[in-house]
């Protein structure tokens, strides 16, 4: 008689709170996979998150841990903050491409330029969501956004910001990489690198970044389905998946 | 019997696990859940291998049980 | 300020911004974040020293932006926490201290003022008064504290952090570049401080506990109204104990200058040199901005013949002088600004013309 093992219930480190975001849009995917990767590593009870300013302004709500909301922008400095207090939790920010692309550009340079032992979880979904869908700094060239009707035009709004090859500059981060939510492969090498982002803090004590590239339905008019197609055929184009820096040892140690 | 319980009043209908599903053995319901959108439900059980790739999928956290039975060898009894 | 009996010891010379530093660190301070300005560089160079010696940490931000995030964040972990800044700095922190106001975090926060508006000079003023008592975006009661001596400063500064904890909200302490570069000898406290309360509010990590979450969004506008509330009534309570004034020949003058900071030590000659000629002068410092000293100077209006604001700007104290004294005497206001200070000489003419218009 075959025996039935039970292969995925939803991790502790969710609230199990029905979550606001749109039909489609993965940044319930993404929550998830943090939350399981805080369950993978027992750390729920010693973790801070740091919330954004964007359509995960509500994360707080959702993941079962001590929250802090943070000012537009800041959420690497709230975490350093946090972190230069209480050195043995683990802390980690949430943030939309309008929070740390945009307003925020100084200091998640600041934070990863002093390999501060936190992660960054940087959802990448070229647009601004909350506010119903304003260009980003992350908006494709010829993508439509509300401020930019005519889409987006390299000699009048310039090109878009990589941001994960902009930290690669830098001296300091521990682990830098880029990510796709378009396809189930790509969901689950999203994990590993969300893992591999908490353990640069864990196992490293320093910066670990990792950049989603993450669908937006309704501000790019795009019903779900099509809306991940569009990840993988235009952002993935633009914003190539990998990992630009990774962890000293190559690989995860431990679980 | 691999199988995935559905939490109906968090699914939005977003029909991504049906899109990704290997065995195409879910669809969106034709009735509405309380929020006025159409929940997934099973075409057919027997279909399902319990991969889990419709929770892995799900960004509602509405696949809330994924189960999976191992496949019985060829010439035993089910 | 605070305790019932303070020792302490012998006196040392010491800066202004320095005294800051040490006023911070007896009240059990070990987190600094901050960004350089002049002419407060004192503070996050003295601080950077002298933190680690007491296992603390200081930590330059990029910015007074993420200064004032990095002190949010150290306040939600349930530290004692300060940043300091001047005027265009402070500017840059409203948004940060509006957010510890909404999220009920403690922190202290010190401004060391220069001349402005814009970039201005690096000389004193006292034209960030009214910023500091209307700080920031929302019904905001932040308490102010005024110093006018090396001394205060220590004292003051301490005496912020248990305000801050009490409050659960930010305090400012509202210096000068002359405050903050002069030295003086200054008694430091050799006594332990009380001890801080404690935080089950914080963001420590949710062990043995359920989550906790700080934060300032209220989306349903019954919730916001019903914070709003309950910070003002908590900012009210705080209020009612400790606002405080400082009083100069104040009972039998004729009239009664109003000044703080840096511009008060100028009046204090003033009194004594207007009685010297005959002229009743009296002074009232207020040592709490926010709570201002509203029912003693309404008292004093009933005795007094005229009023004179002396600041270094040009007339913010002056208009919560006139509220308080709800139109029973005149308020006259001498001021300087851009960095120039009232000499004794024009305080004691002012005192005397306004005294003369005075029927």
């Amino acid at each position: 008689m075959a025996e039935a093992a039970v292969v995925f219930t939803p991790p502790e480190s969710y609230t199990g709170r029905l979550m606001h975001y749109c039909p489609g849009c993965t940044h319930g995917i993404i929550h998830r996979l943090v939350a399981e990767v805080i369950d993978d590593l027992g750390a729920r009870e010693r973790t801070v998150g740091v919330c954004p300013v964007g359509c995960a302004v509500y994360a707080y709500n959702y993941l079962n841990l001590d929250m802090i909301e943070a000012a537009h922008g800041r959420a690497p400095a709230v975490a350093t903050g946090v972190k230069r207090v209480l050195r043995d939790r683990v802390v980690f920010t949430y943030q939309g491409d309008g929070d740390l692309a945009s307003i925020g550009t100084a200091e998640i340079v600041h934070a990863a330029a002093r390999n501060e032992a936190i992660t960054v979880v940087f959802v990448n979904n070229a647009v601004f969501g909350m506010t119903q869908g304003q260009m980003a700094p992350t908006t494709l060239v010829g993508q439509r956004a509300s401020t930019a009707p005519c889409g987006r035009r390299p000699e009048h709004e310039g090109y878009p910001v990589k941001i994960v090859e902009m930290l690669n500059a830098l001296e300091g981060p521990t682990y830098l990489a880029r990510a796709s939510m378009a396809s189930p492969r790509w969901v689950r090498d999203a994990k590993k690198k969300l893992r591999k982002a908490f353990l640069a803090q864990v196992e490293h004590g320093g910066f670990g970044l990792v950049e989603v590239l993450s669908s937006c339905p309704t501000w790019w008019g795009k019903p779900p389905l099509e809306a991940l197609k569009w990840i993988e055929s235009d952002m993935m184009a633009y914003y190539p998946v990998g990992e630009l820096r990774d962890l000293p040892d190559g690989q995860a140690k431990g679980k | 019997m691999s199988r995935i319980l559905i939490a109906d009043d968090l699914c939005r209908g977003c029909g991504l696990c049906v899109a990704f599903c290997p065995r195409h053995t879910l669809r969106l319901a034709a009735r509405f859940n309380k929020d006025g959108l159409p929940p997934v439900e099973y075409v057919d059980p027997d279909l399902c291998v319990g991969c889990g790739t419709c929770a892995l999928m799900c960004p509602h956290v509405a696949i809330v049980l994924v189960e999976r039975t191992a496949k019985a060898k060829e010439g035993t009894a089910r | 300020m605070s305790d019932a009996s303070p020792r302490y010891g012998e006196p040392v010379l010491m800066k202004g911004n320095e005294a800051v530093c040490e006023g911070a660190i007896w009240a059990g301070c070990r987190f600094f974040f901050g960004y350089p300005i002049t002419p407060q560089n004192q503070i996050p160079e003295y601080m950077s020293r002298r933190l680690p010696e007491v296992g603390g940490v200081f930590l330059q931000g990029e910015s007074e932006l993420a200064s004032i995030s990095m002190v949010y964040g150290a306040a939600s972990a349930g530290a004692r926490v300060m940043t300091t800044s001047s005027s265009p700095g402070i500017s840059l922190m409203i948004e940060g201290i509006s957010y510890l106001y909404g999220s009920e975090l403690p922190a202290v926060i010190v401004n060391v003022s220069r001349g402005g508006p814009g970039l201005g000079n690096i000389s004193a003023a006292q034209s960030d008064y009214t910023q500091a008592t209307h700080m920031g975006h929302g019904d905001i009661s932040m308490v102010v504290l005024g110093p006018n001596s090396v001394q205060e400063l220590y004292e003051m500064t301490a005496w912020a952090f248990d305000i801050a904890d009490e409050a659960r909200a930010p305090v400012m302490v509202l210096a000068d570049a002359v405050l903050g570069q002069m030295m003086e000898p200054m008694r430091p406290r050799e006594d332990a401080p009380p001890p801080p309360p404690s935080k089950p509010w914080a963001t420590t990590g949710c062990a043995g506990r359920a989550p906790n979450v700080v934060n300032s969004l209220y989306t349903a506008d019954d919730d916001l109204e019903a914070l709003n509330v309950r910070v003002r009534d908590r900012y009210l309570r705080v209020a009612d104990r400790i606002c405080r004034c400082e009083e100069t020949q104040a009972d039998d003058a004729d009239v009664l200058l109003v000044s703080f900071g840096t511009s008060s030590r100028v009046c204090e000659t003033g009194v004594a040199r207007l009685r010297s000629r005959g002229v009743r002068a009296g002074l009232l410092r207020p040592l709490t901005l926010r709570p201002f000293p509203s029912a003693r100077l309404l008292e004093l209006a009933g005795s007094v013949r005229v009023m004179l604001a002396v600041e270094m700007n040009l007339g913010q104290m002056l208009e919560d002088v006139r509220l308080a004294v709800q139109g029973r005497v005149r308020v006259d206001f001498l001021g300087r600004t851009g960095g120039n200070i009232p000499s004794v000489a024009a305080v004691a003419e002012a005192a005397e013309r306004a005294l003369a218009g005075s029927d």
